[in-house]
């Protein structure tokens, strides 16, 4: 296969960035750009798992940065394949320069995740811990990062197995009963089976909540700052991003055309999706109606209302709170720094959190990351809680509750112990699918380890 | 001196409950046929339970039934006692089991093969298997050369079989018959991947040594139910079967003796079934449970033979002795044969293809025990999926493979070649998961179609099956169009059955959709109900009652059956295919599925596998 190369590190302003090189000819490549200096061993004379202390230059020989080159060799890295990882101090200018370079010496850009395609390919990974590196990659916050990993290393496993034990259990018990009407079997109770069903019920919708949080932390929300003119919208979308050192990323996105800022706020990622838009109506004051707002309100999952203490609520102001009615939003009343022509709990009113602030002075900045958090729900964000990291896990979870619901809705109506007995047997195969396991076998042997059964 | 005897389409290698329904499929089929047996005398022989049935057992033989087999309407011939069970369960799990006059049972079905057109049975030991060219060749004991097409390897229990009673072991098939221990030899040598297996039955003892007075009599049920479709035998119920319990004493007096089991002194290589646990056993894994149920049951109306289902046992004679001894009514109980271990010779099913053929031996084909199952009924479906597919082969037609979401016979085979087994197999409802579709009581609807394509089932049996099925869609339409208007007395019958009161009227179909109503409640509200049979009320009944989960298993049956599409070609290198995980293609290679949809199925095959897999296909294609 080709030697691929890319910046394998989020490409943000500053810190360590990483070039990754994939491939038979990976040392070769890298010791093309490359000069140790606490060596004299060649990249492909060095072993794997070491490293080597020295710079990347260009062709021409001129130095582009100093770098910190670890060799793995196949089989035992990532991808499967001999892998050379170059280590830049510099930021995403200079780390660019040096992909050139790497390019230039003979290896190819490598696809969007390739790498994990590779290593997938080459048995390094299977598909669910495939699943959770690729969202790994795409984690843009730390604790996005820890929740990804923890994936992998099986917590969500764990809570997912224990679901499924206790169903596999309850078939098990169903099934012994049913294949062997001859022995004499304690008869399921409907109340037990009722209660151990109302458990794993509730089991895998706490997991599934987990879901929506995990998707905020990994990939953003998209989020709306809404308000008549002249509030001060653009001075709060200034303060969020500006105060934010590490605006993280101008991703231009690989299937869509649009490009979303995303901003860390909180422990959050904010999707200012259409920041030129906004700014572009701040500038024409005029354009700014209802209609508009009301359309954003519509497809933002968070929405920033921002209303004006030093001058009287108007309509337009009104009509932006029922727009908002039944949506996540925080309401901001700004420029408290101002003399107030009217009082914040009118705002209260409406149930949602209000924040008094100050664009000016930055008060109340703090309590609005609090506030978003709370929104979002990741105020309690525990990376190491059992997390869904893929919309696969999701979708099978998803599966699993709506069988035990239909297990749960067949008992309650009456219907007889079989048909409650294949809906269970349809979530336990949907929570095996996970895992490449099949319930048939799961259910057969939980029957004769526990079950005295047979002539 | 060895001599040419004579040449057959097909051979089949013994007469039980595969080798039989193997014999007459073939031979119906058009094929010259011939079935060689140790002892003509026990042909469809119950070396065990005097009984044909049970969960997910029942459902194997009405199946059988529906695509013409025999074991059906023989086992209606020869009925003692008949039960529905698991009644209340719920209709995918109701399953027929009856207790069968077990010699007469052979004497018919021995007269069913001697009167069978294109068949030839004998009673011959072959010995000898090999193939030259493209005929395969069977010596028999007395060196008669017989040459066929096809083979079809039917062994049961006598293949290299071994009985263990205590210390005493000695080569042996079952009931005192000769083992076939030089064909033990033979097909080993063809380099088949053999293994032991083994199985246990209980002590049989006499009836008027039995004090029933102590025990709990067990009637059959009021209304039978026949296996076959074709109901062309009358059944009543001739005995009653009985309950009793272990007890305390029978537990210390299997503990105390513990160390004299072939099984716990490590005497036994053969693996056991789990679901078939000696009495041993169950007192040793399940040491908390204070009792075990014994079920008494006759194995015949000429006879005083008695089964004592649930001892099974391989202590020595005098530890079985005791411990019966020991059982409330068997106090007395005078031991007539006593309970074994027998061990033998059967096949990795891993090593066959879905029709039952070897997947490197052509025209080779297995069927029941010596394919790793258990049970006559599992013999029986194999035997006929054998017995067809060889008659296919020689006929050039395409295999016959019924698939999981159309049978428990597809389900059976299905396990048996994709996941193998590590024990005998036995049929279970918990194994298929399409059960709410596949029903003992509409096996007919699901195979008799196939059994009448196949030329298995008659004109006349076939016609008699569509005018119940039409019988079932003009009853259902009824339902459909009929309106019960509000009235007092509606509103009477719903409250009395706990469910809610109508608030204007309804068709009558709504109503048989809640589960606590019925055809007999709806009655009074149904005064145009036409005079059917009530086999076409209950399938009407079961499929708008459950129309919900039958809809949801329809749509799995389809999503699966995409998978089932898309063949794989039989010369597909595994190992070439790049992405495919180390196991997953050793597991390929090994079992060489016929299609994706069996290769998932495999154990170690992951999804990624799969999409692997598919990939390769995809990019073979273009």
């Amino acid at each position: 296969m080709k030697t691929i190369a890319a910046i394998s590190t989020a490409p943000a302003v500053g810190g360590i960035g990483v070039i990754r090189i994939s491939g038979d000819r990976a040392t070769a490549v890298a010791q093309k750009v490359f000069q140790a200096l606490s060596t004299k061993k060649t990249l492909e004379q060095m072993h794997g798992y070491t490293a080597a202390y020295g710079f990347v230059h260009a062709a021409t020989g001129e130095k582009l940065d100093e770098c910190v080159a670890l060799v793995f060799k196949a089989p035992h890295s990532y991808t499967g394949e001999d892998v050379v990882e170059l280590s830049c101090h510099g930021g995403l200018f200079l780390l660019k320069k040096v992909l050139e370079q790497v390019y230039a010496a003979g290896a190819e850009p490598a696809e969007a995740g390739e790498f994990t395609k590779r290593a997938f390919l080459n048995k390094k990974i299977d598909l669910t811990r495939a699943e959770a590196v690729a969202s790994i990659i795409s984690a843009q916050s730390d604790a996005s990062a820890t929740a990804a990993l923890s994936a992998k290393e099986g917590v969500l496993f764990r809570e997912i197995e224990a679901i499924n034990a206790s169903l596999i259990g309850l078939s098990a018990h169903l099934a012994a009963w049913t294949d062997y009407p001859e022995d004499d079997l304690e008869i399921p109770q409907e109340s037990e089976l009722k209660e151990k069903l109302v458990q794993a019920k509730a089991r895998c919708e706490q997991l599934l909540a987990t879901f929506d949080v995990t998707k905020i932390v990994t990939e953003g929300v998209d989020t709306a700052i809404l308000g008549r003119t002249n509030v001060g919208k653009s001075s709060i979308m200034n303060l969020i991003c500006g105060e934010q050192k590490s605006i993280v990323t101008d991703i231009e996105g690989t299937t869509r055309d649009v490009v979303e800022t995303s901003v860390h706020f909180g422990n959050s990622v904010l999707k200012l999706s259409d920041t030129a838009g906004i700014r572009k109506s701040e500038d024409t004051i005029e354009n700014i109606g209802i209609a508009l707002s009301k359309k954003k309100a519509e497809s933002a999952g968070l929405i920033l209302a921002v209303f004006d203490s030093s001058k009287p609520l108007g309509e337009e102001d009104f009509a932006l709170l029922e727009t908002i009615k039944n949506k996540r939003a925080i309401l901001i009343y700004n420029k408290s720094d101002l003399s107030a022509v009217w009082q914040p709990d009118i705002l209260q009113e409406y149930g949602k959190e209000v924040i008094i602030f100050s664009a000016k002075h930055a008060d109340g900045y703090h309590n609005l990351e609090k506030a978003v958090e709370q929104a979002l729900g990741t105020a309690d964000f525990n990376p190491y809680a059992p997390l869904l990291a893929t919309e696969r896990q999701k979708v099978c979870l998803s599966r699993a509750l709506s069988c035990v619901d239909e297990a749960l809705e067949a008992l309650e109506s009456g219907f007889t112990l079989d048909a409650v007995n294949v809906s269970i047997d349809s979530a336990v195969n949907a929570l095996l699918e996970l895992t490449g396991e099949r319930a048939t076998e799961a259910i057969t042997q939980e029957i004769f380890k526990n079950f005295c059964v047979g002539k | 001196m060895e001599y040419f005897a004579k040449h057959y389409d097909i051979a089949v290698i013994g007469a039980g409950h595969a080798g039989i329904e193997a014999a007459l499929a073939a031979a119906r089929l058009g094929c010259s046929t011939a079935v060689f047996t140790i002892n003509l005398d026990w042909v469809g022989n119950m070396p065990c339970n005097p009984s044909i049935g049970g969960t997910s057992k029942g459902h194997l033989v009405r199946e059988i039934d529906a695509l013409g087999g025999e074991m059906g309407i023989a086992a209606d011939a020869n009925l003692l006692q008949s039960r529905m069970l698991n009644l209340g369960k719920g209709p995918a799990v109701h399953s027929l089991r009856a207790q069968i006059d077990r010699k007469d049972y052979s004497r018919y079905m021995k007269h069913v093969l001697e009167t069978q057109e294109n068949l030839e049975i004998m009673q011959a030991e072959i010995i000898d298997l090999y193939r030259e060219e493209k005929t395969w060749y069977l010596k028999t004991k007395l060196e008669a050369l017989y040459s066929a097409t096809c083979v079809i390897l039917a062994t049961g229990t006598f293949l290299s079989g071994r009985i263990y009673v205590g210390d005493v072991s000695y080569e042996s098939g079952p009931d005192g018959m000769f083992p076939a221990k030089e064909l033990g030899v033979a097909i080993r040598k063809l380099g088949l991947p053999m293994r032991r297996f083994k199985t246990g039955t209980p002590s049989r003892v006499n009836r008027r040594s039995l004090d029933f007075s102590k025990m709990e009599e067990q009637k059959g049920d009021s209304e039978l139910v026949n296996f076959s479709f074709a109901a062309q035998n009358k059944i009543e119920n001739k005995v009653s079967c009985y309950i009793t319990y272990t007890n305390e004493t029978t537990k210390k007096i299997i503990l105390d003796n513990l160390d004299r089991s072939p099984m716990y002194s490590g005497k036994i290589e053969g693996k056991g079934p789990r679901y078939c646990p000696s009495i041993e056993d169950k007192i040793v894994r399940f040491s908390e449970k204070q009792r075990h149920q014994i079920f008494i049951e006759p194995c015949g109306l000429d006879t005083e033979e008695i089964y004592l289902q649930g001892l099974s046992s391989s202590l020595p004679e005098d530890v079985q002795a005791d411990f019966i001894h020991s059982i409330p009514g068997l106090e007395h109980a005078q031991v007539m044969r006593t309970a074994y271990a027998i061990e033998y010779d059967c096949v990795d099913p891993l090593a066959l293809k879905a029709s039952l053929e070897f997947l490197d031996y052509e025209g080779l084909f297995g069927a029941g025990q010596f394919n790793g199952s258990s049970g006559y009924e599992e013999a029986a479906a194999q035997g006929l999926v054998a017995g067809i597919n060889a008659a296919h082969k020689i006929l050039g037609k395409e295999p016959f493979i019924l698939d999981r979401a159309g049978s428990y016979i597809g389900t059976l085979i299905d396990d048996l070649v994709t996941k193998g087994c590590t024990d005998p197999y036995r049929m279970m409802t918990s194994r298929s998961e399409y059960r709410l579709i596949l029903r003992q009581d509409n096996a007919d609807a699901r195979l008799t179609p196939t059994g009448h394509a196949l030329g298995l089932i008659s004109e006349e049996r076939y016609l008699a099956f569509l005018q119940k099925q039409s019988l079932i869609e003009q009853e259902r339409k009824r339902l459909e169009n009929t309106s019960v208007p509000l009235s007092d007395e509606v509103n009477a019958i719903l409250v009395s059955h706990e469910t809610s009161p109508l608030k204007k009227g309804c068709k009558l179909i709504e109503l048989m959709k809640r589960p606590s109503l019925n055809y007999k409640i709806l009655a009074p509200v149904d005064p145009t109900r036409p005079e059917l049979p009530k086999e076409v009320f209950e399938q009407v009944e079961i499929s708008v009652k459950y129309e919900g989960y039958i809809q949801r298993q329809y749509a799995q049956i389809k999503e699966m059956r995409r998978l089932e599409k898309k063949l794989i070609p039989p010369e597909t290198n595994y190992e070439a295919i790049t992405g495919l995980r180390l196991e997953a293609a050793e597991k390929l290679t090994k079992i060489r599925p016929h299609n994706v949809g069996q290769a998932s199925r495999i154990s170690g095959v992951t999804p990624a596998d799969v999409s692997v897999l598919l990939i390769h296909l995809a990019k073979s294609e273009n």
